[in-house]
């Protein structure tokens, strides 16, 4: 599993981060990145799947 | 802007938010029109008005800057007389591509790692507030939890993040409270007030300016937006914003979250005996109590949907009512105190974003934590008063504190 961030549509609500801060990082403004490649160890996955169902401007993606 | 043009009868034609009835009965109202066959309210009130209470709809509004300004963003009889993209109050009046440019100058000193380190401090001031309501009898004692409590830890926050004297915390407080509660007294008296606070700022702001350090109002004399330094206007500008922005908001949040707690017994029972699930539980706060009502401001006649838009009428954006939508979220009209899918748009959604959302969660959080870990039990007690207008949350909540712990 991996997970991407579309920096277009992020507007640093902060959720994935604050749920899942070994897959997300926010830099100075506020705007989430993925950590390293973005691949997920499978028992993050959950959480990534947390952080997804809780973006409120859907700009969290998982490729399975 | 109280209440000027009397009490509706008539919700879908005649709509207005800033009547008494309006937060008192909010969730019914909404309920209302999202299950009748037009979610959208209209009234030749200020001028025209429309209100749709769909997440659709207002997400719709709120990612379209083409149709819709931010210039006036508080319904009221008159109209904005500074332009967009600008606006009286970057950014949260601005439009792109003027916007990015002012929002990007505060985004730092309110990015989720500078404030997490505040942490400490927000969670001293709340137990300060506690021990100030003195001595409590189990059973009997009740205290205002909106007054007492709620209302004083955003306004104290800021000014500790400002870096203002802590001896002057109680001035302050009066003259922030007299700029954002006391709308119905007369124009002059009005104008008085925000001198009041203005010339405070300005001596502040001098102050800072001879003698710099580590905080925020250092920090808004440093910046720069294209090689230039922000005049002091433009400092104590952007201090009111976040006052304004910032104040009765997290306020409204804490007090109805306490709302919550305090007729909901077993959700009050389970965030004692479960700590962790304040994780999910601040953020149903958010979503079932959200405080926050934007306004736009159509910029040419336009057809939304079916409604005749005219340039110049107002246009709400009631986040409040598109988080308890049942066509986005399951279980819309109830607490679920650990939900795990929510993707409320309390602060907002697009490019106006709260800025000082993560801010504000520390505070909500912290505040919540102090008072339930202090008061393990307790219940509404007496009359309620809710705000009136397009800030939604208790501004009178007794409440009786049955255990301390
Ligand atoms: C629970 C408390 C709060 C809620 C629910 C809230 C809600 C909102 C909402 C819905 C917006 C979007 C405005 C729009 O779309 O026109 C917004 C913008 C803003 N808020 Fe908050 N807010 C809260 C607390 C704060 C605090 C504590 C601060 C700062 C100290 C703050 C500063 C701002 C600013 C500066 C903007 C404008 C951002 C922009 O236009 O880019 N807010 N807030
Ligand atoms: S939750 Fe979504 S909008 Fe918020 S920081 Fe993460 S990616 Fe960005």
């Amino acid at each position: 599993m991996r997970v991407t961030v579309d920096s277009e549509k992020c507007q640093g609500h902060n959720r994935c981060f604050a749920l899942a801060p070994e897959l997300f990082d926010v830099d100075d403004y506020g705007t989430a990145v993925v950590i390293g490649d973005g691949s997920v160890p499978a028992d993050l996955e959950e959480k990534a799947r947390l952080a997804v169902a809780n973006c409120p401007e859907f700009a969290i993606e998982i490729e399975e | 802007m109280t209440d000027i043009y009397g009490p509706v009868t008539d919700w879908q034609n005649d709509f207005d938010h800033a009547v008494p009835e309006y937060n008192e009965r909010a969730h019914e109202i909404w309920a209302e029109f999202q299950s009748s066959g037009c979610p959208v309210a209209h009234s030749d009130r200020y001028g025209g008005l429309w209100a749709p209470f769909t997440h659709e709809m207002v997400h719709e509004i709120a990612y379209d800057t083409d149709h819709f300004t931010s210039q006036g963003v508080v319904v009221n009889t008159g109209r904005p007389l500074i332009d967009a993209p600008v606006g009286p109050a970057p950014p949260i009046t601005s439009d792109p591509p003027f916007h990015n440019i002012a929002r990007r100058l505060l985004l730092p000193p309110f990015s989720p790692k500078v404030i997490a380190a505040w942490e400490p401090e927000v969670r001293r001031l709340c137990r300060e507030l506690l021990d100030r309501m003195g001595e409590i009898t189990p059973g009997e004692s009740v205290v205002d939890a909106a007054m007492q409590y709620a209302q004083s830890i955003p306004v104290n926050v800021i000014a500790r993040m400002l870096g203002f004297p802590t001896e002057d915390e109680e001035l302050f407080r009066g003259f922030v409270h007299d700029v954002l509660e006391r709308i119905n007294e007369p124009v002059e008296a009005r104008m008085e007030f925000m001198q009041r606070l203005d010339d405070y700022l300005t001596v502040q702001i001098e102050e800072h300016r001879e003698n710099p350090r580590d905080d925020l109002t250092s920090y808004l004399l440093g910046v720069e937006i294209e090689g230039q330094k922000l005049s002091i206007e433009h400092v104590r500008g952007s201090i009111v914003l976040l006052l304004v922005a910032g104040i009765d908001t997290t306020w409204s949040a804490i007090g109805s979250s306490i709302w919550h707690l305090g007729t909901h017994p077993d959700d009050l029972r389970r965030l004692v005996e479960e700590p962790d699930v304040m994780l999910f539980a601040l953020e149903e706060f958010l979503r079932a109590y959200a405080p926050v009502t934007m306004a736009r401001l159509v910029k040419d006649d336009h057809d939304f949907h079916g409604c005749p838009m005219k340039a110049n009428d107002w246009v709400l954006l009631p986040f409040p009512a598109a988080n308890r939508d049942p066509a986005q979220f399951d279980r819309a009209t109830e607490f679920v105190i650990d939900r795990q899918e929510n993707r409320h748009g309390a602060f907002g959604l697009g490019i106006h974003r709260c800025l000082g959302s993560n801010l504000a969660r520390l505070e909500l959080k912290v505040a919540v934590e102090e008072f339930v870990a202090r008061f393990p039990s307790f219940a509404v007690d007496g009359d309620v008063t809710w705000s009136v207008g397009q800030i939604r949350g208790p501004r009178r909540l007794p409440v009786r504190i049955d255990s301390v712990a």
